[in-house]
C-alpha cells in the first residue's frame, strides 16, 4: 500500500447489541398479538473517520457514548453490525479469526485496566512475546524472540531483571508499560489505546503519555486514543472526534476543536472540564439531565434532550456531519440556522 | 509550627497517626498529620493513591477497623477529642455533626431499602421530628439537590437512579441533619465531567447555604482548585505542604506539589513533553530514612537522606516539609 493510504479508515460503522433475557421476559402482548421483542442497544450508529500514518486521533465522550465500542469493534473483538473497517486499505469488517491473524501484526491494542489486561500466571517475557510468537511460523524465526523481548522491555523503560517476574510484582504504571511493550512487539502501524492512562495517578500518567509520544516519534505509529479526559486529549491528539450516544457529533483538528468548538455538546464538555488555571473566558453551558438510554434513541438529534438550543426541527430530523471548513465537521442544525445560537 | 486553633476553628487534627498492622509489617498509612478547618471553609486533601488521604477521612469518623488502629494524635471537633470518644458518642456524631460522601454512588446506598427509608433513617436517629415533618424535610432536601418529582422518588430504590442521581441522593442524605462538617471522599471521580460539574456546583451551593465546612478528598488538583479554600498535600502518610489554594497552585514550595502540578497537561502548550515525576511511590511498609520523596526529587541532596524534614512556614500562609523548598519564581 502507498503512503497515501490511511492507516485506518472507518466508514458508517454500526454496532448493535441485542440484549439477552429469556423468551418469557421478552414476551409482549399488544394490539398485534403476542410477540417476542428483541431489544437492541444502539452502541455505535454510523461512525466514520480516518487516521493517517503517524497521526493520533482521539475519541472523547462520556461513559456510554460508544467510544470504547468503536475501539473494540475496530480491533475486531466485536463483529460489526454494518460498515467498513479498512486497516491499511484492507476491509477487515467481515474477517474471521484466522483471516484477522495477519492483520493483527498491523494493529494492536492497549487496554484501560493494567490489572486486568495481563495474565497473572504468565511471566512478563511470555506476555510480551505472545503476539510475536503468534505471527512467527518457523522455529528459525522464533529463535530471535527472546532477544527482541529484551529490546522491547528496554524501549518501554523496564530492564532485563523484570522479564522473569509476574504482573502482580509491578505497579500500575509499570504494568501499563508491559501492555505497551506487548502491543509494540509486532511493530504495528496502528495502536488502539482504550483509556490507557485513566487508571493511573497523575504523575504516572505523565510518564506513560511521554512514552507513547516518544514511541510515536520513533516508529511513526498511529494511535486511536480513547479518553474521557479532555486535558489528556488536548495534549496528545492531532485530531479529535467527539461522540455522544453512539454518534460522532463533531470532528476537527485539535487546535480548531479547542479554540472554536461548534457543537453544543462539545462546548458543554469544554466548559465543564475543571482546570487548575483560573477560569478562562469561555462561555458556560451547563447541561441538565443525563444521557438517554441507547436502547431507545431519541428521534431526530441524539443530543436534543439535553441541548439548551433545541427546537422543533431537532426532534424531526437527525443532523448529519457537515463540513464547516478548517477540517471541522459538525452534526448540528445550528450550522444551518446560526441565529438560533443565542442565549 | 502551625497556625494555632482560633475561635473560628471547627476541626483541629493534631499529629494523627493511623497504622495498619499487617502480616508483612506495619503500614503507617497516616503518620503524624495535622491540620485545621475553620467554620464554612472547604479544605482539599490531595495526593496520589496510597498517600493516606482516605484514611484521614475514615479516622475522623472513627471508621477504622482492625487491623487498622488510631495510634496517636487528637481529632478535636469544637474542642472534643473524637479519637478518645466511645462508639456510642461516635454514633451520635456520624451523620449529625459530621457526615460523609463516598466515592462510589453505586455501592454507598443500600440496594434493599428505598431512597426514602435511607433518608428517613438519618432524621429518625438524629432529630425529634415526627413522621410527617421528616417526610417533608426529605422531600425538600431531594428537591434542593435537583431531583424532580421528589415525593414520588422517595419510594424508588437506588437501582432506579443513574450514577449522577445516586450521588445527588448521597449528598442529600449527607446534608439532611445539617452537619457542621462534610467529608467528601472522591465524590465525583466515578462521574462524567458534565455530571461532575453539576455535582460540584451543587455541593458548593449547599455548603454556602448551610454554613457547613468540608474536607474534599481527591487526587484531582483541578477539582480542588475550583472548590477549596485551602489545600493540604499528603505523600506517604505525611503532610508535605499546605496553604491557600491559589498560593499553593501558583507557587508551590514542595517539589512533590510542583511535580503534581506540572504533570497536568498544559492547554497552552500542547504536544510538549510533560514534566514527569520519575519513579514510583516507595513501599509504605519500608520507607527510606530521611525524606520519603527524596528518591524522586530533583532537588534532593545528602541531607535529605539523613534527616526527615519537618513542616516549616514558607510565608504567612504556606507550610512545606522540605529542606530545600522552591522559592516563588524557581523552576522545578
Amino acid at each position: 500500500m502507498t503512503d497515501a493510504t490511511p492507516m485506518l479508515e472507518v466508514r458508517d460503522l454500526e454496532m448493535h447489541f441485542p440484549i439477552g433475557g429469556g423468551v418469557l421476559d421478552r414476551l409482549k402482548l399488544d394490539s398485534r398479538g403476542l410477540r417476542i421483542e428483541r431489544p437492541v442497544v444502539h452502541a455505535v450508529n454510523g461512525v466514520s473517520f480516518r487516521i493517517q500514518r503517524g497521526e493520533i486521533m482521539a475519541l472523547v465522550g462520556e461513559s456510554g457514548c460508544g467510544k470504547s465500542t468503536v475501539a473494540k469493534t475496530i480491533a475486531r473483538i466485536y463483529q460489526p453490525t454494518k460498515g467498513e473497517i479498512r486497516v491499511d486499505g484492507e476491509d477487515v469488517a467481515s474477517y474471521g479469526f484466522a483471516e484477522m491473524l495477519p492483520v493483527r501484526s498491523k494493529m494492536q491494542m492497549i487496554f484501560q485496566d493494567p490489572y486486568a489486561s495481563l495474565n497473572p500466571r504468565q511471566r512478563v517475557r511470555d506476555i510480551v512475546a505472545e503476539p510475536l510468537l503468534q505471527q512467527m511460523k518457523t522455529a528459525q524465526d522464533r529463535k530471535s524472540v527472546p532477544a527482541k523481548t529484551q529490546q522491547l522491555l528496554a524501549k518501554v523503560g523496564l530492564n532485563a531483571e523484570h522479564a522473569g517476574r509476574y504482573p502482580h510484582q509491578f505497579s500500575g504504571g509499570q504494568r501499563q508499560r508491559i501492555g505497551i511493550a506487548r502491543a509494540l512487539s509486532v511493530m504495528p502501524g496502528l495502536i488502539i489505546a482504550d483509556e490507557p492512562v485513566s487508571a493511573l495517578d497523575v504523575s504516572i500518567q505523565a510518564q506513560i503519555l511521554n512514552l507513547m509520544m516518544d514511541l510515536r516519534d520513533e516508529f511513526g505509529l498511529s494511535y486511536l486514543f480513547i479518553s474521557h479526559d479532555l486535558s489528556v486529549v488536548q495534549h496528545i491528539a492531532d485530531t479529535v472526534g467527539v461522540m455522544y450516544l453512539g454518534f460522532m457529533v463533531e470532528t476537527a483538528p485539535r487546535d480548531v476543536l479547542f479554540a472554536t468548538p461548534r457543537h453544543p455538546y462539545t462546548r458543554a464538555l469544554l466548559s465543564a472540564a475543571p482546570s487548575i488555571k483560573p477560569k478562562r473566558d469561555i462561555e458556560e453551558i451547563t447541561l441538565s439531565g443525563e444521557v438517554p438510554s441507547a436502547l431507545d434513541l431519541p428521534s431526530g438529534c441524539c443530543f436534543r434532550t439535553r441541548c439548551p438550543f433545541a427546537w422543533e426541527r431537532c426532534a424531526l430530523e437527525r443532523p448529519t456531519l457537515k463540513d464547516v471548513g478548517g477540517g471541522q465537521s459538525v452534526a448540528c442544525h445550528l450550522v444551518d440556522e446560526p441565529d438560533r445560537d443565542r442565549r | 509550627m502551625m497556625a494555632t486553633a482560633t475561635d473560628n476553628t471547627l476541626l483541629d487534627v493534631r499529629d494523627l497517626r493511623t497504622y495498619f498492622h499487617t502480616f508483612s509489617g506495619t503500614v503507617k498509612a497516616v503518620n503524624g498529620v495535622s491540620f485545621q478547618i475553620g467554620k464554612g471553609e472547604v479544605m482539599g486533601l490531595v495526593g496520589e493513591s496510597g498517600g493516606g488521604k482516605s484514611v484521614v477521612g475514615f479516622s475522623i469518623l472513627g471508621l477504622i477497623d482492625s487491623p487498622g488502629q488510631i495510634m496517636g494524635g487528637e481529632i478535636l471537633l469544637n474542642g472534643e477529642d473524637l479519637a478518645q470518644a466511645g462508639e456510642e458518642r461516635l454514633r451520635q456524631i456520624r451523620g449529625r455533626e459530621i457526615s460523609m460522601v463516598f466515592q462510589d454512588p453505586m455501592t454507598s446506598l443500600n440496594p434493599l431499602h428505598t431512597v426514602g427509608q435511607q433518608m428517613d433513617e438519618v432524621l429518625r436517629l438524629h432529630t425529634d421530628l415526627d413522621a410527617d415533618a421528616r417526610h417533608r424535610a426529605c422531600v425538600e432536601m431531594l428537591e434542593s439537590v435537583g431531583i424532580s418529582r421528589a415525593a414520588e422518588r422517595l419510594s424508588a430504590y437506588p437501582h432506579q437512579f443513574s450514577g449522577g442521581m445516586r450521588q445527588r441522593v448521597v449528598i442529600a442524605i449527607a446534608m439532611l441533619a445539617r452537619p457542621r462538617l462534610i467529608i467528601a471522599d472522591e465524590p465525583t471521580t466515578a462521574l462524567d465531567v458534565t455530571i461532575q460539574s453539576q455535582i460540584l456546583k451543587l455541593m458548593r451551593r449547599q455548603i454556602a447555604e448551610k454554613g457547613a465546612s468540608m474536607i474534599l478528598i481527591t487526587h484531582d488538583l483541578a477539582v480542588v482548585s475550583e472548590m477549596a479554600d485551602h489545600i493540604t498535600v499528603l505523600y506517604c502518610g505525611k503532610v508535605v505542604e499546605r496553604g491557600r489554594t491559589r498560593d499553593l497552585i501558583e507557587a508551590p514550595a514542595h517539589p512533590y506539589t510542583r511535580g503534581l502540578i506540572d504533570s497536568i497537561p498544559d492547554p497552552a502548550n500542547p504536544h510538549a513533553r510533560l514534566k514527569q515525576i520519575p519513579g514510583t511511590v516507595p513501599d509504605i511498609r519500608n520507607l527510606p530514612k530521611g525524606c520519603n520523596f527524596r528518591d524522586r526529587c530533583p532537588r534532593a541532596q545528602a541531607r535529605c537522606a539523613e534527616e526527615e524534614p519537618e513542616l516549616h512556614p514558607q510565608n504567612a500562609a504556606q507550610w512545606a516539609a522540605c529542606h530545600y523548598p522552591l522559592q516563588p519564581g524557581d523552576s522545578a
